[in-house]
């Protein structure tokens, strides 16, 4: 489904992310994890149409997208869960997630406002409510919430968890559980990264730039000394950061 | 008692002006990070609209109304089109002199093409008419003004709530990359906040032009300038915060007009970006704190 050839992107003369290539399958939730400044989140923005790269490709379904602007890369069907959710603070949450479903046509959207209602119901009872005044948990659904009012195939997420409590963690990785379910295709940046690797089908480890590793969640999780070496920490613990 | 209303019904009439052009500038600030120096032209090239009608048909304000606002809307359109396209994406400071360029361009245009001096035409007949309510004498201008001020506002107001085009246009004023990611296409909303801004300055150009009855080169720049003092006062990328910053600046113009002593009123202006000064000491976002989020 998506393809990502040697992609390279630069801020001015530092190159965040260095000839990247991954591939994500249609169906599949695959992790990318790897320390702060790594380039996961230059990679997602790459990908999704808000960074420009300096070279390599960028493919969704055969046909390159390299390029292409984030509104047009959403009408091929791909949504950005953007880090720290970028919500629009002075909008109501119906108003949030009117504008997400711009594309779709009137009709399209009532449809999608009540299924995401029914999913995060309670998106349903803060309605009026300006998103600025929500609580992380209330934030980070409506966040996905948006992301789904354009009925993407593919929602890239970037540390859908960051800043939650525990028990909201746990309703994250739940709904990407659902969202697996129903056929999504998902690319998950995450900081807890244990967490991801046993909910994802495969991950990379992006460092300083560069994939160092892949491969299946559970082989990733049991490869020796795979954390100490890229992503930094003792392996019997978790992974801030990553 | 009285002079006060006067004064005041006065002061919302000057406000209402700086209030639909700061409304514009706030808009355009919101979605491209542009104080936007060329939006003076929105006032100056329909000031010559309004003289060329003049000089064809006579000052028949039906006509010069339509005309000076559909003026407007083009010409921020265009300018929007022509100059800050190209620059999209570039820094803050590159926009503010792409700004500046256009206005001296439109000058310069104007003054070979037609003349460095004001050319005059004439004003609506009853301009300086009064009428009296409960003993207190207004201009029928001011009525107007504040009138079709608020109706403007209130049909722009509806637009930016009611509308998916509007809800577009404040996501965007919000976080123009995120809006970018809900789909929202970023050529057509900053073009619809740019025909939206021309909107508004039209409006306020029709009582500007029915107040001074001149075009000259320089015609927009002081409405520009008083626009540009009411969205920071008011809180520079918020929608509210313009028109509470142009009604605030109006009455504090007029307030302070009438208060100074006699050989202190030409100091009006200075005591005006005074109180400009005190309100950042204590408020230095303005009157409205507006939430942004940085760019990717």
């Amino acid at each position: 489904m998506l393809g990502v050839e040697r992609l390279t992107t630069r801020y001015g003369s530092i190159t965040a992310i260095r000839e990247v290539s991954l591939r994500v399958g249609a169906g599949e939730v695959v992790g990318l994890i790897g320390p702060n400044g790594a380039g996961k989140t230059t990679l997602l923005a790459t990908v999704a149409g808000l960074l420009d790269p300096a070279a390599g490709r960028v493919e969704l379904d055969g046909r390159e997208v390299t390029g292409a602007s984030p509104d047009r890369m959403l009408r091929r069907g791909v949504a950005l869960v953007p880090e720290r959710r970028r919500l629009f603070a002075d909008l109501t949450v119906q108003e949030n997630l009117l504008v997400a479903g711009i594309t779709a046509t009137g009709g399209e959207r009532r449809e999608r406002l009540g299924e995401v209602v029914e999913l995060f119901p309670v998106l349903g009872q803060k309605w009026g409510a300006q998103a600025g005044y929500l609580s992380g948990g209330e934030a980070q659904q409506l966040a996905i919430a948006r992301a789904l009012m354009s009925n993407p195939r593919l929602i890239l997420m970037d540390e859908p968890t960051l800043g939650l409590a525990p028990v909201l963690v746990d309703v994250v990785f739940e709904l990407i559980g659902r969202l697996r379910e129903q056929g999504r295709t998902l690319l998950v940046v995450e900081q807890n990264a244990r967490r991801l690797l046993r909910a994802a089908d495969r991950a990379y480890v992006l460092r300083t730039g560069s994939i160092v590793a892949e491969g299946a969640g559970d082989e990733l999780l049991a490869r020796p000394g795979l954390f100490e070496a890229y992503v930094g920490v003792g392996a019997g613990g978790e992974v801030p950061g990553a | 008692m009285t002079e006060f209303v006067q004064q005041f019904v006065d002061g919302l009439g000057r406000g209402g002006i700086y209030a639909l052009l700061a409304l514009g500038l706030a808009l355009i600030f919101g979605v491209m990070h542009l104080v936007n120096f060329a939006h003076g032209e929105t006032i100056t090239v329909p000031a010559y609209v309004a003289f060329g009608i003049s000089l064809a048909v006579g000052g028949n304000w039906w006509l010069i109304v339509p005309a000076v606002i559909v003026a407007a809307v083009l010409v921020s359109v265009a300018t929007e089109f022509v100059a800050f396209r190209w620059v999209r994406g570039s820094s803050d400071f590159t926009m503010l002199l792409t700004s500046f360029g256009v206005h001296f361009v439109v000058v310069a245009v104007f003054v070979m093409a037609v003349s460095p001096k004001a050319k005059n035409f004439e004003k609506p007949g009853w301009i300086f008419n009064t009428v009296r309510v409960g003993g207190v004498s207004f201009e029928i201008v001011d009525l107007v003004t504040i009138g079709v001020t608020l109706a403007t506002l209130v049909l722009t107001v509806s637009i930016l709530r009611k509308t998916l085009f509007g809800i577009a246009i404040r996501a965007a004023a919000e976080d123009f990359d995120a809006a970018r990611l809900m789909g929202v296409r970023s050529n057509r909303v900053i073009r619809s906040a740019f025909a939206l801004a021309g909107f508004l300055a039209g409006v306020a150009a029709v009582f500007w032009l029915m107040r001074t009855g001149e075009a000259e080169p320089g015609a927009g720049l002081v409405p520009l300038l008083k626009g540009v003092i009411a969205a920071i006062i008011g809180g520079l990328g918020s929608l509210t915060g313009a028109v509470l910053g142009g009604f605030a600046l109006g009455l504090a113009e007029v307030y302070l007009r009438a208060w100074l002593p006699g050989n202190l009123a030409g100091l009006t202006e200075g005591a005006v970006f005074l109180l400009i000064a005190l309100l950042f000491i204590v408020r230095p976002q303005g009157f409205v704190t507006v939430r942004r989020a940085e760019r990717v």
